[in-house]
């Protein structure tokens, strides 16, 4: 069995992408985040620090809510996609 | 419908909501079930399995013809170490007696069939619309806003998950606490029927779950799930979002790892991915449930807090079919009487505390506590893997007494205390 990246294994899933984000960042406070937390926590793996600033994608999100509950400088404001877009399990 | 109004407007196609809008459509009421995804059941997902208790009470004999899974009749718990385990199996046809089974199941087929229902007894379905506010006249809900849309109705059953807007919109909760809620990550991956048999010694149509604690989540208080379906296997793992937090661990690598631990790695080999998914558990019961009601409003299923996991069972969508059913009959006695202000509602709390939804969450409710010890996912699963390991090992050494072996073991980082300690923290939340 071969060891699957996160992007191969997001790759599977059926979405119908926003292209509005349904999340936004408050990117100033990650700046002062010592832990930043949303970079492990995230199922997906959509945020990366890169330095200087939180990278952050929202194609891809499974919707779980983990950001948004780990967040410690609540700097992630959150809601679902649209109505029809985002993740659709085909298993769940 | 009346004055172009529902008599209420349930938001979200999982089992709660889905279970209250069967209940109040075939008892002729007029009902709108609201959900965001473009069919119902596609935003939902499961690393538990249903126990039949309450769905049979509403559907009997649902599993005729509902798209289950297996009957699960095999349990297993399983301690976990880097590289060992030591497994606790008990097969018994009297798990899958009509009075006590469970079913492994794939959301977006059962809910889906469980929205039909609901449909079938009259209920309109609108999928597509994500609910982004309440309507209120003076203290009391009287609809919903998806975007310039307002649809008014007596009551709203708020049904819409863990992370319930609606709930927070409404007032009748805070943020999710981290302490509060587990996330739970899974694969779903596709083997052809007779080996899922085969390799879980399965007889047609039964099925096996179990449950891990110790490596898998990296010292982090949760576990590992690993759910026989009809073609498939459900494997995932579950973490404390705080406890996650302070450890740093990766979610989405502990997840892959896991697939590669060696006693997992022989049961998914030759299998393929097909679906990648991760949600939130409400966790911590009675200590995180939101004010229930409002007027014109009720809070169901996740929304609710409705979870109760002990450590070798996790239930929560018969708690969602109790409470959306036990909504449905606030709804009624509600109707009945002309009033749906909150003075009428909170009889829903009276229904909810008279059955097993509080009952069952009050009977554990320090187990939150309980599973938070940290020595229940490192010291233990390592003392029963290294004892019975030292007990099964011939080298052709002098041999060592079981007694003294055992004691060695538990003289070991002060274990035979901690040990002793979790037991009696155990005997009084368990």
């Amino acid at each position: 069995m071969k060891r699957l990246s996160v992007q191969d294994r997001l790759a599977l899933n059926k979405f119908q992408l926003d292209e509005e984000p349904h999340i936004a960042i408050n990117k100033a406070l990650c700046r002062q985040c010592a832990e930043k937390p949303c970079t492990f926590v995230c199922p997906a793996a959509l945020y990366a620090w890169n330095g200087d600033d939180i990278s952050f994608d929202h194609a891809g999100c499974l919707e779980c809510g983990t950001c948004r509950v780990a967040c410690t400088k609540k700097a992630v404001s959150w809601n679902y996609p649209r109505g029809a877009f985002g993740i659709s399990f085909r298993y769940g | 419908m009346s004055d172009d109004k529902f008599d209420c407007i349930i938001v979200g196609t999982g089992p709660a909501g889905s279970a209250a809008a069967y209940e109040l459509a075939r008892r002729g009421l007029e009902v709108a079930l609201v959900e965001k995804g473009d069919r119902p059941g596609c935003k939902n997902m499961t690393g538990g399995r249903l126990y039949c208790h309450s769905l049979r009470q509403i559907i009997p004999d649902f599993w005729e013809e509902a798209p289950v899974e297996r009957r699960v009749e095999k349990e297993e718990l399983c301690f976990l170490t880097e590289r060992g385990a030591v497994t606790l199996t008990l097969d018994n046809e009297a798990l899958g007696e009509e009075s006590a089974r469970s079913y492994t199941v794939l959301r977006a087929d059962f809910d889906a069939w469980l929205a039909g229902k609901a449909e079938e007894a009259g209920a309109m379905i609108v999928t597509g619309i994500r609910v982004d506010d309440l309507l209120w006249s003076g203290d009391r809900v009287c609809g919903i806003k998806a975007g310039e849309d307002e649809i008014f109705s007596d009551v709203v059953i708020a049904a819409d998950g863990v992370n319930s807007l609606l709930a927070r919109k409404a007032g009748l909760r805070g943020e999710l606490r981290p302490e509060h809620v587990a996330v739970g990550v899974k694969s779903v991956i596709a083997l052809p029927k007779k080996i899922v048999e085969d390799r879980f010694c399965l007889r047609e149509n039964t099925g096996a779950a179990r449950l891990f604690v110790g490596a898998c989540t990296k010292g982090v208080p949760g576990g590992g799930f690993l759910y026989t379906n009809k073609e498939s296997l459900s494997l995932g793992l579950v973490f404390n979002v705080a406890s996650l937090v302070k450890a740093g661990v990766s979610v989405a690598e502990a997840v892959e790892d896991f697939k590669f631990h060696p006693v997992i790695q022989p049961f998914v080999e030759g299998g393929e991915v097909v679906e990648y998914s991760a949600h939130l558990v409400p966790e911590a019961g009675l200590a995180m449930k939101p004010v229930l009601f409002t007027g014109g409003m009720l809070v169901a299923g996740d929304a609710a807090g409705f979870v109760l996991n002990t450590g070798y069972i996790v239930r929560g969508m018969d708690f969602a079919v109790t409470s959306g059913a036990l909504a449905a009959r606030a709804v009624m006695a509600a109707k009945e009487k002309g009033d749906f202000s909150a003075a009428t509602l909170k009889i829903y709390g009276d229904f909810l505390r008279q059955s097993h939804v509080f009952r069952d969450l009050e009977t554990y409710k320090n187990v939150p506590d309980l599973l938070e010890e940290p020595d229940l996912y490192t010291t233990f699963p390592t003392l029963a893997v290294d004892i019975l390991t030292d007990l099964f090992k011939v080298k052709g050494d002098p041999p060592e007494r079981v007694r003294k072996l055992v004691m060695r073991h538990l003289n070991r980082k002060k274990s035979f205390l901690k040990l002793v300690k979790t037991c009696w923290k155990g005997a009084r939340s368990l």
